[in-house]
């Protein structure tokens, strides 16, 4: 699923929390007992995950409904 | 809904069935499927399909005595479909040649078949075809029997002769003047012994009577006793037909007159029987559908237009190929589909309810692996018309619904499929919209106006103007108020102990106030008190309003006529229907009937929760139903004209003309979004709270009190999403309090995610110097965000 993110398209998000730019991490997602690993940008102090709406609606939304059977 | 339920109920449907020419057809011609092939000028296919059931297509098109003819439906509609003479022309004009017949691999047993008319030679070929060894007896000196007695203009000589070159060709041993019978045997016992060890098995077809052959049990009346299914006698490898069948008892000898067809038919029967006991399996199991029957399938010929033939035909007509294709186009296709001309839904999956329910039979059925059939089962609007125009009665509505149970139960329900609507419905039934309320200063109701849910989140001003024309039409009466969801979301979608639940808290509620009868202003709300609640009394608000509203003009409409689209929770109910016309005609209001209404009427996508399922479909059942007219549209439940209007058609609820502005035009008025309809409810009960009862709401929470600014395009794109301004409220409270929000250096803009229950909302966001929070963007995600971040 990773393939499907552009992190560039992000590089002006920073953790507003920790005050430090957000940096590219493994993060894993899951839903219905499947588990996938992303490559999203995070916080690299608080671990705050930046999941991007291209990633969202797209692969995302499409990788439940197929989990989904539906 | 078990799985031998579902059987019967894919029984029900006989669109499968042979139409009336195919059933009558001895053999079964595929009538339907040549005439479909002609009409396009496809004289092969035509005649391929025909090859399929007649092994001597020659000789049988040129003197069938089309019984298939008698029972077209065409009959009364211009005259029965000329079958025969098209039969003649996709022989005349077929293009190519047809390959030698398929011949399975020879086997080791052989029939002896005595008689070479066309059922020994069609019980031949059809024995060679499966690979026995087949030996033909014929009395006389060249094979064909009774063919040879007909006119040679007819069949000409050489047709006949070239048509049954087949039979060499297969390799069938044949052996000419060889009668078999009357000279008895030879010493060695009887001939019917002797031939008995010798094949296999023996097919009797030829003149030869019952006296012929001694050791074949006769029955009281000195006929051969033949088993009428199976062709069988008396000796187990024995079988008859031709006129011994003829004279048999069983036979009733008017309907076995002599046919080409019906002799082909009988050979072929014989061939099945013979084929089945040389491979030891029963004999008698499952052999419906033999010879001619009368088929089940009903095929609706109202809307067909009745049509001579060009030309009158007898057996020696023969076509031109447009004369063909002419004729052939005047077949009426034969088949029911009557539910899918009706159902926008069932149309789109290109198939019919007999194929749907072996999908939703397989799909319950599979353990592991993908579910295919799932938005099919919910995307039903279980709108019951299917069962009103099926001529069996059929209702996919209950079978979708009874596969959502199952579905459920099995754990197998997609998580978001009805998530939304759920979710709406404990909105409604939480404390933001429930109430339950005596008339003030009673503590006891004798009626209660239950206006529902979906009215309450459109018309709340109507909801209010109605409980007043209740308490003032009903001065005797004490009238007092329930406003919550009726439940039908979860009844819909199968979740049956939610469903069970959210029963159970309107009867606790409702016992409090001493059982008054209810009025239910939505008809999908009465329809779940009158099927779950038969204790209770129930009636419609528009029955009331009828009995004691105004019983004079309120106006004179002076614009044409209104369509009235009756929502399809009223389907059966004739009483609300006609309390409805009475309303509008004592106002003074012209009605258009629709095509499609009372217990014909058609869904708005509300019903099932098919608009949430299947966007797609949901859409062409409204333009379908909204195209029925070019009227402006009059309804009387808030969702159906919601939805009719959303997609740009002119439509009126009948509050808006009882309790609306004479000088407002409504038909236009967007229905609210989904935020403002739980705002809506809310206000509504805030304000009955207070006018009524002098009472206020319980404190809201924090997330709430913070103020949004949308623009249009962002309200439409939460709409679009299935977000509610709610939602977004809560992922800023949450990120402002917590501080874990995401910060964009070039656009100033914040970023945050929260998820209050299975759904992770996103909200990009600015805050605005006021207090209040300008939003960008919203989106969601079920998938989880696990290990390696902050949840
Ligand atoms: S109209 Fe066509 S399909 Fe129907 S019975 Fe006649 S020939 Fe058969
Ligand atoms: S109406 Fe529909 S369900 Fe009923 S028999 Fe015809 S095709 Fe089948
Ligand atoms: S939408 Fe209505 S008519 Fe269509 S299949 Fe479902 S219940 Fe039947
Ligand atoms: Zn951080």
């Amino acid at each position: 699923m990773s393939d499907y993110v552009d992190l560039s398209k992000e590089k002006n998000w920073m953790c507003a929390n920790c005050n430090v730019p957000l940096v590219s991490g493994k993060v894993d997602i899951s839903y219905l007992g499947n588990s996938f690993q992303v490559n999203l940008l995070k916080c690299p102090i608080c671990n705050l995950v930046l999941v991007p709406e291209d990633l969202a609606l797209g692969k995302m939304a499409e990788v439940e409904k197929s989990l989904e059977d539906k | 809904m078990n799985q031998k339920e579902l059987r019967e109920q894919e029984n029900r449907c006989i669109q499968e069935q042979a139409p009336a020419c195919s059933a009558a057809c001895p053999v079964h011609v595929d009538v339907r499927g040549m005439t479909a092939a002609i009409a396009k000028g496809n004289f092969d296919d035509a005649q391929e399909l025909y090859r399929k059931s007649i092994p001597f297509p020659q000789i049988i098109s040129r003197i069938c005595d089309q019984p298939c003819q008698k029972t077209c439906l065409r009959k009364d509609l211009g005259g029965a479909i000329e079958i025969a003479a098209l039969e003649r022309a996709c022989l005349d004009f077929a293009g190519r040649d047809f390959p030698a017949v398929k011949q399975l691999a020879r086997k080791s047993k052989t029939v002896a078949i005595v008689g070479a008319g066309i059922s020994g030679l069609t019980a031949a070929y059809d024995l060679a075809r499966k690979g026995w060894g087949v030996v033909l007896f014929e009395a006389s000196g060249q094979i064909g029997g009774g063919l040879w007695q007909t006119a040679p203009d007819l069949l000409p000589r050489d047709v006949l002769i070239d048509d049954l070159k087949i039979i060499e060709q297969m390799g069938i041993e044949i052996h000419l003047n060889s009668p078999i019978g009357r000279t008895g045997g030879n010493g060695h016992g009887t001939l019917l012994a002797r031939m008995s060890h010798e094949f296999s098995a023996i097919y009797l077809c030829a003149g030869p009577v019952a006296s012929d052959f001694h050791d074949l049990k006769l029955d009281g009346n000195g006929y051969v006793t033949i088993d009428p299914v199976t062709f069988q006698t008396s000796i187990e490898n024995v079988f008859a037909g031709g006129d011994i069948l003829r004279f048999s008892t069983f036979a009733n000898n008017e309907n076995l007159h002599h046919s080409a067809i019906l002799s082909l038919s009988e050979g072929r029967r014989a061939a099945i029987s013979i084929d089945r006991y040389l491979q030891t399996v029963s004999l008698s199991a499952s052999r419906f559908f033999e010879g001619q029957y009368t088929t089940t399938l009903f095929t609706n010929t109202k809307k067909i237009t009745p049509q001579p033939p060009r030309l009158q035909t007898d057996l020696s007509t023969c076509y031109r190929p447009d004369e063909a294709v002419a004729e052939a186009d005047r077949c009426i296709q034969c088949e029911c589909m009557e539910c899918v001309h009706v159902c926008a839904y069932l149309e789109h999956y290109q198939a019919y309810p007999k194929r749907y329910i072996r999908e939703i039979y397989n799909n319950l059925s599979i353990v592991m692996g993908t579910r295919h059939s799932n938005q099919f089962i919910n995307t039903c609007a279980l709108c019951g018309l299917c069962a009103e125009v099926c001529p069996t009665n059929l209702d996919m509505g209950q079978i979708c619904k009874g596969a959502r149970i199952e579905m459920v139960k099995q754990q197998r329900m997609p998580a978001s499929a009805h998530d939304f609507a759920l979710r709406d419905m404990a909105f409604s039934n939480g404390e933001k919209f429930s109430l339950t309320k005596n008339p003030p200063g009673t503590n006891v109701s004798t009626y209660v106006f239950f206006p529902g849910c979906q009215l309450s989140a459109s018309y709340p001003h109507y909801v209010e103007k109605a409980y007043s024309f209740l308490k003032e039409s009903l001065p005797e009466e004490k009238v007092g108020l329930m406003l919550r969801c009726c439940g039908a979301p979860a009844d819909w979608a199968g979740q049956e102990a939610l469903f069970a639940e959210s029963n159970q808290q309107f009867l606790t509620e409702y016992e409090k106030m001493g059982n008054p009868k209810l009025i239910l202003a939505c008809s999908s709300c009465y329809q779940i008190y009158k099927k779950h609640f038969p204790q209770i009394e129930i009636t419609s608000f528009w029955e009331i309003y009828d009995q004691f509203g105004p019983q004079t003009e309120r106006r004179i409409t002076e614009t044409p006529p209104l369509a009235l689209h009756d929502p399809c929770s009223t389907r059966y109910e004739s009483k609300i229907q006609d309390s409805v016309r009475n309303i509008l005609r004592k106002n003074g209001i012209e009605i258009e009937e629709l095509p499609l209404n009372r217990e014909k009427t058609e869904c708005c996508s509300y019903g099932g929760l098919m608009w949430l399922a299947n966007k797609q479909v949901a859409e062409k059942m409204i333009q379908g139903r909204v195209n029925q007219s070019q009227s402006d549209y009059l309804t009387y439940c808030a969702m159906c004209r919601d939805f009719f209007s959303k997609n740009g058609k002119r439509s009126l609820h009948l509050f808006d003309l009882l309790f609306g502005k004479l000088e407002t035009d409504y038909a236009l008025t967007i229905a609210p979004d989904f935020s403002r309809r739980h705002e809506n409810r809310a206000r509504l009960k805030e304000k009955f709270l207070k006018e009524q009862w002098s009472e206020s709401m319980p404190e809201t929470q924090d997330f709430e009190k913070i103020h949004l600014i949308l623009t249009d395009s962002v309200k439409s794109q939460i709409e679009n999403r299935f977000i509610l301004e709610e939602d977004i409220q809560k992922v800023i409270a949450n990120a402002e309090k917590s501080g874990k929000r995401m910060f964009n250096q070039t656009t100033n803009h914040y970023l945050a995610y929260f998820k209050p229950a299975s759904v992770t909302y996103w909200v990009e966001y600015s805050p605005q110097e006021n207090g209040a929070f300008e939003i960008h963007k919203a989106y969601s995600h079920r998938m989880e965000i696990g290990r390696g971040a902050v949840k």
